[in-house]
């Protein structure tokens, strides 16, 4: 089975070099060049000046808070990391999440009872999903041109299904499902969800062939087709498995707020794939974990949760995350510059006669790639 | 490459696990929006509980406000001119009473980045937090919260559920617009005269309830000489309303005034009657923005018009949040306070303030608005 260490772990290559200072330098850069480790250590960094420089950061009705915010954006990461790792992107999410909560309101206000009306919602999502599904595998388009369509029609529907109307009268006893803390902590229970489908889609992802098979997708599509590999029915499922995501995601908000709406979420894709971005996930596809995501959203989020303590101003804060998304796209790649210019010094510096390390390509050779797979 | 296998069987698993849960759910019958009203009636008598136990603990008409009270403004958005003026007017009450003003707010009018905000101000341990709801159910959870952790709810501009505020200060009565604009045009043509109205769409709520209550005020005795000859609608459509205004004049050359209560209609009349042989004969009044009507007023198509005045309402609804932190109200209907240079309020029922009276604006005053 493909492995993805070779596309993403320039520290197996430096392993291959002979002893001296050009490992070392190997070393410290792969370290370095692992973005998900430096979102996690920006992640930690992040919280700890927080904690100290920010007044009511530390506690636990703000971490509370600050789940809360970020649940909706995480739940949606998960299967677009899967998506943007084969190549693809689905825009679609935050309107499919708002049709979803529109469908639910209207389904209360008919009078069904919401044990029905849940797994429907999370049903409708799957169908929007497949609707995606079927123009990017049938019919071959490319997913940015098809989800921004649907991200423009499902926003339409969710009027259409509730105008500008909003439907408010979910029972207590639901809504607190969504927002209600764990004795004790200032952990809201909605997490549990999140936590459980995280390990789901990490083992999906990391430990199994069909998630391996992902990756293989992402980075040659023509190899993978050859190598046995349904490339079409995977994307199929990972935009059913997205579609999904975002009904279960709408039912989320719409109890956490207790409002379902036409309008709910509105531009939260931006959101969602900055976050994927930010956590390492290459938008070429081919190149990502599941861990880094995490961090990418729980650094927005802790981000964003501190400066708005801090009382920076809601235009600052976008700033910030255009910045953030740049230098996520910007970093790697000066990265990858720096990575190949340094392995053309330590190739000059190994004898030529030196037949195992003068056939040597620099891994960052590979890391190039065309970004139409 | 077993991925076949497994995605088949998975897929299997999930259509049979949802179909089963389908099922049980829909057999066991589940909770519907029928057998919600427990909890409505529930939730319903909690309030009441409250409200009335309320006057009971009383306010204090004679408590200090504290010095360095923190009020913060939440409007829908921020870097909106509207806003941004009333923040104005907040800013100048709490300067007067030594408070701490602050104003924050999403770039997006939405209730979840509002609800972010409210989590934010609850966490800081503000004050006072005077808001426009931009749902007004779906920042109830997080108000409550923040009230929980002491802060007082002011809403303004836009009420929330009354249950989770405090007090609301409303900018205007139906009653109060409807009497202003007719006070205008009666001034405007001397007690005498055909007048029409030129109105947004013929469905729109808020317009026919003014238009209903403008007629009722005509039948008054001293307006006896009025005559309202016309309703048209313009759909708050630039275009539409300059036609429809057009379309006034040619049916009724002796029309004296046209009241226009909708910003796009006043603009779009004042702007046929700025260009045509009945400008000086034919007065156009009603609801407008300054900046909009400042070039005619200016030139003199246009005497007065009538708006509320947000820097007033940000003013009385920062004094009305001090009111509450100090104890001197707790939001009962029938108490009162003073509110700086605007006076005694009394606080109404459904704990409503209301700013009062429209603001008028002519060429005296115009100049010092800015919105």
């Amino acid at each position: 089975m493909v492995r993805d260490t070779a596309f993403e772990r320039p520290d197996v290559a430096a392993d291959a070099l002979p002893d001296g200072p050009g490992r070392e330098r190997g070393r410290w850069r792969s370290a370095l060049a692992s973005w998900d480790t430096a979102v996690l250590a920006v992640l930690a960094l992040t919280v700890l000046v927080a904690g100290m420089l920010v007044d009511g950061f530390a506690t636990q009705r703000n971490a509370g808070f600050l789940l809360l915010d970020v649940i909706a954006i995480g739940l949606l990461a998960l299967p677009l990391t899967l998506i943007i790792i084969t190549g693809e992107i689905d825009l679609s999410i935050a309107s499919a999440l708002g049709l979803c909560s529109a469908t639910m309101g209207w389904l209360w206000l008919e009078g069904l009872p919401l044990e029905t009306i849940i797994p429907l919602c999370i049903a409708l999502g799957a169908v929007l999903g497949v609707v995606n599904g079927l123009f990017v595998t049938v019919l071959g388009l490319p997913s940015l041109a098809v989800t921004i369509g649907t991200l423009a029609l499902y926003r339409g529907l969710a009027f259409v299904v509730l105008g500008d109307q909003a439907v408010a009268d979910f029972p207590t006893s639901f809504k607190s499902l969504a927002t209600a803390k764990i004795a004790g902590t200032g952990i809201p229970y909605s997490v549990l969800p999140l936590v459980v489908l995280a390990i789901v889609f990490a083992i999906l992802l990391h430990f199994t062939p069909f998630g391996r098979s992902l990756y293989v997708i992402g980075y040659n599509r023509e190899a993978a087709a050859f190598s046995g590999i349904p490339v079409l029915r995977t994307k199929f499922l990972l935009f059913v498995a997205s579609g999904a995501m975002a009904g279960f995601a709408g039912v989320f908000w719409t109890l956490r707020f207790g409002s379902a709406r036409g309008d709910n979420a509105t531009g939260l894709e931006l959101a969602v794939v900055a976050a994927v971005l930010l956590g390492g996930v290459s938008i070429f596809g081919g190149k990502g974990a599941l861990h880094g995501v995490l961090a990418g959203v729980l650094l927005m989020g802790a981000l964003r949760n501190a400066l708005q303590l801090a009382n920076v101003s809601a235009d600052v804060l976008s700033m910030v995350t255009g910045l953030l998304l740049i230098a996520s796209v910007v970093i790697p790649n000066v990265a990858l510059r720096i990575r190949e210019a340094s392995w053309r010094c330590a190739l000059a510096t190994v004898p030529r006669t030196d037949k195992s390390t003068a056939s040597w390509q620099p891994p960052g050779a590979e890391d190039r790639k065309d970004p139409t797979p | 490459m077993r991925i076949l296998p497994t995605s088949r069987a998975m897929r299997t698993g999930a259509v049979a696990a949802v179909s089963a849960a389908l099922l049980v759910l829909s057999a066991c019958g589940g909770t519907t929006r029928d057998d919600d009203g427990d909890d409505d009636a529930q939730t319903g008598d909690e309030t009441t509980d409250e409200s009335t136990a309320d006057p009971a603990a009383g306010g204090d008409p004679g408590a200090e406000i504290p010095e360095g009270l923190s009020i913060t403004f939440l409007p829908k958005q921020i870097n909106n001119p509207y806003f941004d003026i009333a923040a104005a007017g907040g800013e100048a009450a709490v300067g007067e009473f030594a408070g701490e003003f602050n104003q924050v707010g999403p770039s997006d009018a939405t209730a979840s980045s509002q609800v972010s905000y409210i989590n934010t101000l609850t966490q800081q341990g503000v004050d006072v937090i005077v808001t426009s709801a931009n749902d007004p159910n779906a920042i109830c959870p997080a108000l409550e919260e923040a009230r929980g952790a002491g802060a007082k709810i002011v809403t303004y501009d836009s009420d929330t559920d009354p249950s989770c505020r405090d007090v609301f200060v409303n900018q205007a009565s139906p009653e109060g617009i409807a009497q202003v604009q007719i006070e205008m045009a009666a001034e405007l043509i001397g007690g005498e005269g055909q007048i029409a109205i030129l109105s947004a769409t013929a469905n729109a709520t808020n317009q026919n309830t003014w238009i209903g209550l403008m007629e009722e005020e005509l039948q008054k005795p001293e307006y006896a000489g009025i005559e309202l000859v016309a309703t048209v609608y313009g759909d708050d459509d630039d275009q539409k309303s300059f036609q429809e205004t057009q379309g006034l004049m040619q049916s009724y050359p002796d029309l004296k005034a046209i009241i226009a209560p909708t910003t796009v209609g006043i603009a779009a009349a004042a702007r046929y009657i700025d260009g045509s042989e009945y400008k000086g004969q034919v007065h156009v009044t009603g609801l407008g923005t300054p900046n909009q009507m400042r070039e005619f007023v200016h030139n003199g198509t246009v005497e007065k018009f009538a708006l509320w005045n947000p820097e007033e309402l940000g003013y009385l609804a920062a004094w009305t949040g001090a009111a509450l932190a100090a104890g001197q109200i707790t939001g009962a209907p029938g108490e009162t306070f003073t509110a700086g240079e605007l006076g005694e309020y009394e606080i109404g029922e459904g704990s409503v303030v209301l700013l009062g009276p429209p603001t008028v604006f002519d060429s005296s005053n115009i100049d010092d608005f800015d919105f």
